[in-house]
């Protein structure tokens, strides 16, 4: 069995080796134990805490009282069966799902009421699990579409656009865009539409926007889904230096096992709406409830899942 | 797509609205010609380029709303009609029409913002009976409000005047026109590259990620509807002092219709089009006319016998030809524009 990538050492050092997305199907748990916890983020506060959160719509229960806090730097990753309820919860924290119980605390804020639109402003950003770029736009528009919150010109000084320094305002923040576009490797398309391009271009450039809002937290719903080996390999170098460079906490929804365990501090796995574990990756993998609820091994005691969901 | 050897330095010279050299020098030879305009042309063809611009402008103001912003209105005319009555009222309380035409703008846009305000929650076909409603009821005022549109008299109003110089034959008012269409035009195309045009595109193309990107979609559905009723206004208000006389008739719903009619024309989400497709509804009749006018009296005529038959072709002409436009060339006119560029940037070799 080859080993785990191990990365114990220095935060500072956090990279993922070319091979890493290669890593085995990793439902067996690794065989040593893990030395290779993440090294504990410097701040221990979270920076997102979320506290009973239920989600109904009408007789379905999409969440039901789920808990946990992301702390400051780390990422954070939710895994899950299909319909499991992760999407629905990242949907509470973006705004676009209010929760029907429980609160939402965000950089010791409650959001849990706040406007979708008011979100980015204070530091939250995310990309969607299908492509939700803006087709008709060029990829150099979609991504300074992210700065909207950062902008100042309106309407009115944007018509006048050469005097009242709507135009001095553009190019500043097309400096802070290109920075972005240099780091996502996607400078050769930044004239494209967006809606022309492939699709892990496109799941790149939604990645960009994103980081163009310049969030605390960024929000990530299965940024690898669809993608060959090579692009998760990209997508993975991404995600660990936006977190390490860029200093973002990361929240990511993924299916892709072996990506997740390289690269999150903690995972959180939810099923039904229920939060089965959660702790470092090669804890919860040794999880008996996880391997049940993966494995579909026959349990005889139902009851136990309730208590693992407390 | 730019010609091999233009290289841009910097962000300023990358960010432009006219890319090249070429169509820069296309932009400075087309505007001398059209200040040249009322030197050659007769009254006729420059009351059509003033129709043109008039229309342009009130077209761009419903591809803001429809093209970039992807809502929908089928009451613009109501609005055009609105301009057109503010500024000819104003004039009549001893406004200088210098200051009523952007005021009626304003006065416009007021009114379209508290029409617009179900634009904020209603999308697609809903939103067009809602702008359905705004036709109706502004049609009614305006036929009802004696003091605001002389009711079924009309209203006559002054011809534009600046200082010493009045404005109040095609010759001079083709300037005041021209000069409208230039700042509109320019206008428009600064928003769209701009914090809040950027917004608009954004709500059409994906609204739910547009909301996660901070962009509150009340807020911006509105102010289109808004930005849109102020074009509408003004070109109303210019088409009031064009013609000296403003009546309740013109501004039903099929002129509304028109306007929509140039805007798929045109090209949605172009600000060309917009022109384009306005200069498109303004000749086809005169293209027709011509052409009818030739038949009269010919073998085919005689042949056919269609003597009167003659007049009604016309109309049919137009209809034929607006649908064979949008089967054939759906995306309007703007992208047969882009396609013709290409074609000769590219020859002899358009591949």
């Amino acid at each position: 069995m080859k080993r785990r990538i191990s990365r114990g050492k220095d935060l500072g050092d956090v990279r993922v080796p070319a091979d890493m997305a290669a890593a085995e199907p990793t439902l067996d748990p690794p065989t040593e134990a893990a030395p290779d916890l993440a090294p504990a983020p410097a701040q221990p506060e979270p920076i997102l805490d979320v506290a009973g959160v239920s989600l109904r719509f009408g007789g379905v229960r999409a969440l039901t009282d789920v808990s946990f806090a992301v702390r400051q730097g780390e990422i954070f990753s939710i895994i899950g069966p299909n319909g499991a309820g992760k999407t629905s919860m990242l949907n509470c924290i973006s705004g676009r799902y209010r929760p029907t119980e429980g609160r939402i605390r965000f950089d010791g804020r409650d959001i849990t009421r706040l406007r979708t639109s008011r979100r980015a402003a204070i530091g939250i950003g995310r990309t969607f699990q299908n492509l939700a770029l803006f087709g008709h736009m060029s990829v150099l528009d979609n991504i300074v579409v992210g700065r909207h919150h950062l902008l100042r010109h309106g309407f009115l000084s944007g018509m006048l656009y050469w005097w009242g320094g709507a135009q001095r305002e553009e190019i500043e923040h097309r400096h802070a865009v290109e920075e972005i576009i240099d780091f996502l490797e996607i400078q050769h398309v930044r004239k494209e539409m967006a809606g022309t391009l492939s699709y892990g271009l496109r799941k790149r450039v939604e990645l960009a926007r994103a980081v163009a809002l310049r969030p605390k937290l960024i929000l990530l719903d299965e940024p690898m889904a669809g993608m060959n080996l090579e692009e998760k390999e990209d997508m993975a170098r991404f995600i660990v230096d936006l977190n390490v460079e860029w200093g973002m906490t990361v929240l990511m929804i993924e299916h892709d096992m072996g990506v997740v365990m390289d690269i999150s501090h903690r995972v959180m796995v939810l099923d039904f709406g229920r939060r089965l574990a959660e702790g470092a990756p090669e804890a919860v993998l040794a999880d008996p409830h996880v391997r049940r609820a993966y494995l579909g091994e026959v349990d005889e005691e139902a009851p136990a899942l309730e208590a693992a969901g407390a | 797509m730019t010609p091999a050897g233009d290289f841009r330095t910097s962000y300023r010279a990358d960010m432009t609205i006219f890319p090249t050299r070429g169509s820069r020098v296309a932009l400075w030879i087309g505007l001398a010609l059209a200040c040249a305009a009322p030197l050659v042309l007769d009254r006729y063809a420059l009351g059509l380029a003033i129709n043109i611009g008039i229309m342009g402008i009130a077209a761009l103001g419903l591809n803001i709303l429809v093209g970039f912003t992807g809502q929908i209105s089928i009451g613009h005319a109501a609005f055009f009609g609105f301009g057109a009555f503010a500024s000819a009222g104003l004039v009549e309380h001893g406004v200088p029409v210098v200051l009523a035409i952007p005021l009626a703008g304003l006065a416009t846009t007021l009114v379209g913002l508290v029409f617009g305000l179900p634009a904020a929650r209603l999308k697609g076909l809903y939103l067009a009976i809602a702008t359905l409603a705004a036709q109706f009821i502004l049609e009614d005022f305006f036929a009802r409000a004696q003091w605001f549109s002389g009711g079924v008299a009309g209203r006559v109003t002054e011809p534009f005047t600046l200082g010493p110089l009045r404005f109040d034959t095609e010759n001079s008012y083709f300037y005041v026109v021209l000069a409208a269409v230039i700042v509109m035009f320019v206008a428009a195309a600064n928003l769209m590259r701009t914090r809040d045009g950027r917004a608009l595109v954004a709500i059409r193309d994906h609204y739910l990620s547009a909301e996660m990107m901070g962009i509150n979609l009340a807020w911006y559905r509105t102010l289109s509807f808004g930005i849109a009723s102020f074009y509408a206004g003004i070109a109303g208000a210019l088409y009031a002092h064009y013609l000296l006389f403003v009546s309740v008739e013109a501004f039903n719903i099929l002129f509304s219709i028109q306007f929509l009619g140039m805007v798929i024309i045109g090209g949605l989400g172009s600000i060309m089009g917009s022109l384009l497709g306005a200069a498109f509804m303004v000749l086809l009749p005169e293209v027709v006319q011509t052409l009818v006018e030739l038949l009269q009296g010919g073998a085919i005529d005689r042949a056919l016998h269609l003597g009167n038959g003659v007049a009604f072709l016309k109309e049919m002409a137009i209809g034929a030809a607006i649908i064979l436009f949008l089967v054939f060339e759906p995306d309007g006119l703007a992208r047969r524009w882009r396609l013709i560029k290409a074609y000769w940037k590219l020859y002899p070799f358009s591949y």
